[in-house]
């Protein structure tokens, strides 16, 4: 019999089987346990930063944890896309409530605050996120293509030009004069408000280039005809007619009746 | 009707205006239309006399205006012949007033309005302050021809018939008969076949077929359920689109609207059945008159017809919920196949887009 055996049933040695014990399956759980898949690239300070920013300016609206209130959908989900655009085109955080979130010139946040408060929103669940540059800047699109898609799917609310339009109630489709490429794409992807879901399996990201190109396309291109009247087509033409030609012809008529001084 | 008193105090007229009835036959007669004694009449406004007319200095300023209207003309017209040649057709300035716009255009379209105008504001300036402006009154000649006239007239008309034999020969006037009756049909044909199609029961089926898959539009692939998320919405049409001889006319009754729910927010069971897992596919036609109902409002789930207004509740059915679309839109039964791309499970049990007479009977 050897020295350990001896002992073993001295009263320590159940206290030091227990720790032998512990040691083991502590060791053996750090070795062998999966890991969870870092889906986010972002460093967790930036994540945290992101937390600090959404307590503070979405909260009262979104809920403490993002789970959404009576004023506000929940967040979980919604992806990085989503909060780049609503904050980044300043329609987030929405000053009070109305029937859509217009879209706003001053941005209240910088681009590394927009993409602190996304991150910490993309933590939450995953969702679409940001997309790559090479989709969204709209260069090497076809823009014949993306004019084709625009008409069918995007046309009947935007209208042909992206020049807006009407929905019910009080909502609106508004006009896609000068939106950068990648506030584009993330509508598309996010669906923002009324605006249904163009996932990147609807509407691949080559095609959605090529939407950006038309729509960028369109806000470069000169009227060689002179005003546009805003591409609203034959309203505000008729509008134009009515008020300026028919002004101008009943002038005339006037004029014509009058007897001279 | 009213009576009144005449000058000798006895009862004229009935009706209050007193003068008898004037027949056709009498000739030229003068009357005064009937008026009561009370109105007389006030003659034309009193002539007020021009500057022109007053001053030989007024009609001098109006001869200089005249003249600077005409030179303004022919300077526009310089202008055009000019520019016509000088300004190159692309070129693109900035206008105050209207933005960038084709110079070549504007200047061409300005020039031309002053060369038309100066002439025509400048003829009329002219006559209004310089030409004579005295009141003239022109009689109206009688408008009856004398009985000799008349009677000329109807004598020929009546020997016109015997002098054509249509008297004598009434083979001429039956076939003529015939051949002008005849006449009317093509355009009654035409009229009465613009009404539909004769084969009615074309404008009750569509493409779509049990099997046909249904494909993106406009890139015409296939769609499998896992890519169609939550508020998504694809704009679609039958696979066999490609096979069509008259792609418009099929497009123009087969496109389908393709969006997927919670299934929990849909309220009618048979909208939940004959879709696949809360993606539901409807017809783009609108029921009201057929335009396409594009316009999906993903938070409140309602369609919008951009023509009339019509909205449709997806959550039920499709059911109107405002404008003029008398009946919902019908909903397109699809499943999913053995590689997990959505078809149609049936072709439409209805017919889609506006009403028409034969809509309801088999």
């Amino acid at each position: 019999m050897n020295a350990l055996a001896a002992r073993r049933r001295h009263p320590a040695a159940i206290v030091l089987l227990l720790l032998l014990g512990l040691l083991v399956t502590g060791f053996a759980y750090a070795t062998f346990a999966p890991r969870t898949a870092q889906a986010s690239t972002a460093a967790q300070s930036q994540v945290e930063d992101g937390k600090k920013l959404f307590l503070a300016n979405c909260a009262t609206c979104h809920g403490l944890q993002a789970e959404g209130t009576k004023v506000g959908p929940s967040l979980a989900g919604v992806g990085a896309a989503a909060v780049d655009f609503q904050m980044g085109t300043g329609r987030m955080p929405l000053a009070g409530p109305a029937v859509q979130a217009p879209r706003k010139q001053e941005i209240q946040f910088s681009q590394a605050e927009i993409s602190a408060v996304a991150a910490y929103v993309a933590s939450l669940a995953p969702g679409p996120g940001i997309p790559d540059a090479k989709y969204s800047s709209g260069e090497g699109g076809d823009v014949a293509l993306g004019g084709e898609l625009f008409r069918v799917n995007c046309a009947m609310c935007h209208n042909f030009a992206g020049s807006g339009g009407a929905l019910t109630r009080g909502k609106y489709a508004p006009n896609l004069r000068n939106v950068s490429g990648k506030h584009i794409y993330e509508a598309m992807v996010s669906g923002p408000q009324s605006m249904p879901v163009f996932n990147d399996q609807n509407i691949s990201p080559e095609s959605k280039n090529a939407i950006v190109a038309y729509l960028h396309a369109v806000d470069n291109e000169e009227n060689v005809g002179g005003f546009s009247l805003g591409n609203l087509g034959p309203v505000s033409e008729g509008l134009f007619a009515w008020v300026f030609g028919l002004g101008l012809l009943v002038g005339f008529a006037v004029w014509l009746g009058k007897k001279a001084a | 009707m009213s009576e009144h008193e005449g000058r000798r105090g006895e009862v004229v007229g009935t009706d209050g205006f007193g003068a008898t009835a004037v027949r056709l036959d009498q000739g030229h007669v003068e009357v005064h239309g009937g008026l009561p004694e009370r109105f007389s009449n006030p003659g034309l406004p009193p002539h007020v006399p021009r500057l022109s007319d007053l001053h030989e200095k007024g009609a001098k300023r109006a001869e200089k205006q005249v003249a600077t209207l005409f030179g303004l003309s022919a300077l526009g017209t310089l202008v055009f012949l000019v520019c016509y040649f000088a300004i190159d057709q692309e070129q693109v300035a900035f206008i105050p007033g209207i933005g960038k716009a084709n110079l070549y255009n504007v200047v061409l379209g300005v020039s031309l309005a002053f060369a038309l105008l100066g002439i025509g504001v400048g003829a009329v300036h002219w006559a209004k302050t310089l030409m004579p402006d005295t009141e003239m009154v022109e009689e109206r000649h009688t408008l009856r021809a004398s009985d000799a006239d008349r009677q000329r007239a109807a004598d020929d008309f009546l020997a016109g018939g015997p002098a054509a034999q249509l008297d004598r020969r009434p083979l001429i006037k039956y076939s003529l008969g015939g051949a002008l009756g005849l006449f009317a049909l093509p355009l009654v044909l035409q009229l009465v076949g613009g009404l539909g199609p004769f084969n009615i029961q074309q404008l009750k089926h569509t493409i779509w077929k049990k099997g046909d898959r249904l494909v993106r539009d406009p890139e015409r692939t296939p769609i499998r359920a896992d890519q169609v998320t939550v508020g998504s919405v694809y704009h679609v049409l039958p696979e066999s689109i490609k096979d069509s001889q008259h792609v418009l006319e099929d497009k123009g009754k087969a496109a389908v609207l393709l969006m997927r729910l919670n299934p929990d927010e849909i309220k009618v069971k048979k909208e939940r059945d004959w879709g696949h897992d809360g993606i539901v596919a409807y017809s783009k036609i609108c029921t009201h008159v057929g335009c396409p109902v594009g316009l999906y409002e993903q938070t409140t789930h309602h369609l919008l017809c951009p023509c009339h207004q019509s909205t449709f509740d997806v959550t039920d059915d499709c059911k109107v919920i405002f404008g003029p679309a008398k009946r919902p839109l019908p909903q397109l039964k699809i499943t999913v196949d053995s590689e997990g791309y959505l078809v149609a499970d049936a072709p439409f049990a209805q017919p889609v887009g506006p009403s028409f007479w034969e809509r309801d009977r088999t």
